[in-house]
């Protein structure tokens, strides 16, 4: 409604390509199977592509779309099936043979080397040369065409890549793709890394690269961008293709139907009466009246943040909006005592608590579920169990005994998918990954619950799981304060919205507001937001 | 404090191994000067200089092995078994140095070549492979030369003897094979590979680059230079020494001024040219504290110092990546008291 772009997908659209008398497509995936171990994980996939189209790639974590991708680009072989290029059949065994093919991809880590420049990341393998020596001139001249062919002009091809945003690394990742005269590119989850107006930017480099007839393979999880930007929705579940069409015979129940298999559900459960003893403090609506606060700030700041002031109830769930940088990561690690407030005061259920470690935080009863949970929430060749006691252990060992019991309880609470609790966190599905790290923040049964980013990158099923849990610890009583760049899901799971800008609270906005006003607010585009309910 | 920490941020770690020598020179000059003797005076200079050369070498394959991501702790061995090769071969014969010094060379590349491929090809990471070829090059030794061994010809003698003015041939030729090694590192596709290999190796292996070839480059380079080093000693000392290479302690050594230069040990990141300079403060550190006849525990007690000191500030200086935003009294000027402006209708 709110978008722009949208005329654009209606405006270029791939029915175009579509109705005109079956032109040879660019790529065409007949019965593509592969299976790891014996387990099948891709079977009978089909797909076409044609010039000049977007075809979106949808399913739930597991589904087969990232393996779809790799045989595609030559990381995995398929067991059997045909890959046809332009009509000709193809078989990559290498990244390489791929990308002399026309096909590049773009995959969800980071594929860049830090401390190199943009040019020399763009060129890894393929510096042009004059003699035997590297011609840094021409390679630079070359990146800055090619960036500048994308619409950018505002990233150097010799700054180093550390120096950058997370959105412009994921440009310079897309350039690298493109800069193999890619006549296919494909990207898995291109935008989980951004937020608002990076996602943007992203819109308008993949509109450019259609316009030029590129063909397009876009995965991701957000059903938005997919109607945004997509002429056409292949969905796959199980490792099979469910439905395959234009995008515009689609709608977002539909989409998630097909996806779960199952008929459509409320996305966002109702809120839970509360349970816990001391709930006398709410009126029978779940309203606190005159609960003592879990979690008070008062003009608290650092390096990042400044002139914080809010506060938490019990049985509350508070969203943390904002845009990328915008400090909503830095504010959970502050509360937590990761990377502490150097002034103002905070107060945890009435008690003054200023936290400079996260053994701190942990010992405030604290949880903070961090939003890169491979890097800083799992030990991932560690087993589930070690995983889920890793806290309890370390801060309060002498409670240990008790939780290891409860575990398998709350795994099956959970409806954690794994072997057994040997198992290595590592082969785990993104989302089992993550109920295993909300596992062992429960151990310490947490009175503040800091969530940032609790569902990037798992499956509606996960998501969904996630989000009741967060309903049934918001019933007993607990505090939570969840920072997300999913707008839905802010809307849809607080009970109020803190909208940061720039390390500061811009402002708050009730349950139920609108995107546009949460946008509004964290962009600073107008104060007083105009159509803020 | 705080002044100064954001100073040394804007530096780059090869601009603060500079300032550190520019520092040890200083310091160096004033203590030296204090009992009466010139720092700067032409032969103490000379000395400083003799004393990067053997070390320069030798660190300067230590640094492409580092940033290709492996590690050579077999370096002082092969500079052993080259003074030994050289000083054997030519004994004493001035038209036996260029055999001399091509077979030195060649059995260094050998082993540097098997190092490359034990590391590359059977996936052994360098700190074993190499100490495992370490100590299968000192059993030899120990074995088969119970002291010096051959000579080396007068001519070939001369090389470690002369100079231009203070500066020693032998530093000239270090200084030649640093420049020949950063045009490998920054103008060649070897060289932006072996980063790349060092940096992250699946992004490098994705990027179609043949991940095995910049690692064993490198191997056999560290270990051809460490053979230049053997060649050195043996002109030097006028005969081949089964220890002088293990009794230099080169291995840790030169790990350690690649580490001063500012290189990553995880690989990827850092310059020929701060390798150069941590061997610069190695060799001021030891000449000032010969000449003031400091006792050798103290000297490896103050080498231990630098080294962790200048590496706990390129430690810290990697995890202050982001600017802050706010300066401690920030809160002054916007009112903390006041909540958040709620914008509720």
């Amino acid at each position: 409604m709110e978008n722009p772009e949208l005329n654009g997908t209606a405006s270029i659209p791939g029915g175009l390509t579509q109705g005109s008398a079956a032109p040879t497509p660019l790529l065409e995936v007949r019965g593509l199977t592969k299976s790891f171990f014996g387990i099948p994980v891709l079977e009978d996939a089909h797909l076409t592509l044609h010039r000049g189209q977007v075809h979106g790639l949808v399913g739930e974590n597991g589904a087969g779309k990232s393996t779809l991708m790799k045989v595609l680009a030559g990381v995995y072989q398929p067991d059997a099936g045909t890959v046809l290029l332009d009509g000709r059949e193809v078989r990559f065994s290498h990244p390489t043979k791929a990308h002399e093919a026309g096909l590049s991809s773009v995959f969800q880590e980071f594929n860049l080397l830090p401390d190199r420049t943009v040019a020399e990341n763009i060129y890894l393998g393929r510096e042009p040369r004059r003699g035997v020596l590297v011609n840094k001139s021409l390679m630079n001249g070359k990146t800055a065409e090619l960036l500048q062919s994308l619409g950018i002009t505002a990233i150097r091809p010799t700054a180093q890549v550390r120096s950058l945003t997370v959105a412009e690394q994921q440009v310079v990742e897309i350039a690298k793709a493109v800069s193999y005269d890619a006549r296919i590119v494909s990207m898995d989850e291109p935008t989980a890394a951004l937020a608002g107006a990076e996602v943007e930017l992203l819109y308008q480099i993949v509109s450019r690269l259609r316009d030029r007839g590129t063909g397009i393979l876009y995965v991701s999880h957000r059903l938005r961008e997919l109607f945004d930007l997509c002429d056409v929705i292949t969905v796959l579940k199980d490792g099979r293709v469910v439905s395959t069409g234009p995008a515009s015979e689609l709608d977002d129940a539909r989409l998630v139907r097909l996806m779960v298999g199952r008929p459509i559900w409320a996305f966002f459960p109702d809120k839970l009466p509360r349970t816990d003893s001391d709930a006398e403090g709410t009126n029978a609506e779940g309203a606190v009246v005159s609960a003592k606060p879990i979690l008070e700030l008062q003009g608290a700041g650092n390096g990042q943040l400044d002139g914080i002031s809010f506060s938490v109830q019990p049985g509350e769930i508070v969203g943390l909006a904002g845009l990328q940088g915008s400090g909503r990561t830095e504010l959970l690690h502050a509360i937590f005592g990761a990377a502490p407030f150097n002034r103002g005061t905070m107060k945890v259920e009435g008690r003054e608590v200023l936290p400079k470690t996260p053994r701190e935080g942990v010992r405030a009863r604290m949880a903070l579920i961090t939003e890169d949970r491979k890097a800083e929430g799992l030990s991932l060749n560690q087993s589930i169990l070690n995983n889920a006691l890793t806290v309890i252990r370390s801060v309060f060992p002498r409670r240990t005994g008790a939780v290891q019991t409860e575990i398998p309880g709350v795994f099956s609470s959970l409806e954690v998918v794994a072997r057994d609790l040997d198992q290595e966190v590592q082969y785990l599905s993104g989302g089992n990954q993550q109920k295993v790290v909300l596992a062992k923040w429960l151990a310490i049964r947490p009175r503040l619950v800091l969530l940032d980013e609790p569902t990037r990158g798992i499956d509606v099923g996960a998501k969904v799981a996630v989000y009741r849990l967060m309903r049934t610890l918001a019933a007993e009583g607990k505090a939570i304060l969840m920072a997300s760049s999913e707008l839905p899901e802010v809307i849809g799971m607080s009970d109020r919205i803190l909208v940061m800008r720039d390390g500061r609270l811009a402002g708050e906005l009730p349950a139920g507001t609108s995107e546009e006003a949460v946008l509004q607010l964290g962009t600073g585009a107008r104060t007083a937001p105009g159509g803020g309910t | 404090m705080k002044q100064r920490g954001s100073f040394i941020e804007r530096l780059s770690s090869t601009q603060i191994v500079y300032l550190v020598a520019l520092l040890t020179l200083i310091v160096g000059a004033v203590l030296v000067g204090s009992i009466g003797r010139n720092f700067f005076s032409q032969g103490n200079i000379s000395s400083i200089l003799t004393g990067t050369s053997v070390l320069g070498f030798i660190a300067i394959g230590q640094t492409l092995v580092i940033l290709a991501g492996s590690l050579d702790l077999s370096v002082p061995y092969v500079t052993s078994l080259a003074s030994l090769v050289a000083a054997g071969v030519m004994a004493n014969n001035p038209g036996n140095v260029l055999p001399g010094v091509v077979l030195t060379l060649g059995a260094a590349a050998v082993i540097g070549l098997a190092n490359g491929l034990i590391v590359a090809r059977l996936n052994v990471h360098g700190f074993i492979a190499t100490l495992g070829m370490g100590l299968i090059i000192s059993g030899f030794l120990a074995t088969n030369f119970k002291g010096s061994f051959g000579q080396t010809p007068l001519s070939f003698r001369l090389i470690g003897a002369t100079g231009l003015g203070p500066v020693p041939i032998s530093t000239i030729i270090m200084l030649a094979c640093a420049g020949l090694a950063m045009l490998l590192l920054h103008r060649t596709r070897m060289g932006h590979h072996l980063y790349a290999v060092g940096g992250d190796i699946s992004v490098a292996r994705t990027s179609g680059i043949r991940v095995d070839l910049p690692v064993i480059t490198a191997h056999v380079i560290c270990s051809l230079l460490a053979g230049m080093a053997g060649l050195l000693l043996a002109s030097r000392l006028g005969v081949g020494s089964p220890t002088v290479g293990s009794q230099g302690g080169y291995d840790l050594l030169s790990i350690a001024a690649v580490v001063l230069g500012g290189t990553l040990l995880a690989g990827g990141k850092g310059t020929i040219t701060g390798t150069l300079g941590g061997v610069l403060i190695f060799a001021m550190l030891d000449n000032i504290m010969s000449v003031m006849q400091i006792n050798p525990f103290l000297k490896d007690v103050v080498r231990g110092v630098v080294i962790v000191v200048a590496v706990a500030v390129y430690a810290r200086r990697r995890t202050v990546t982001r600017p802050e935003r706010f300066s401690a009294k920030a809160s002054a000027e916007s009112p903390a008291a006041e909540p958040a402006r709620a914008e509720r209708p």
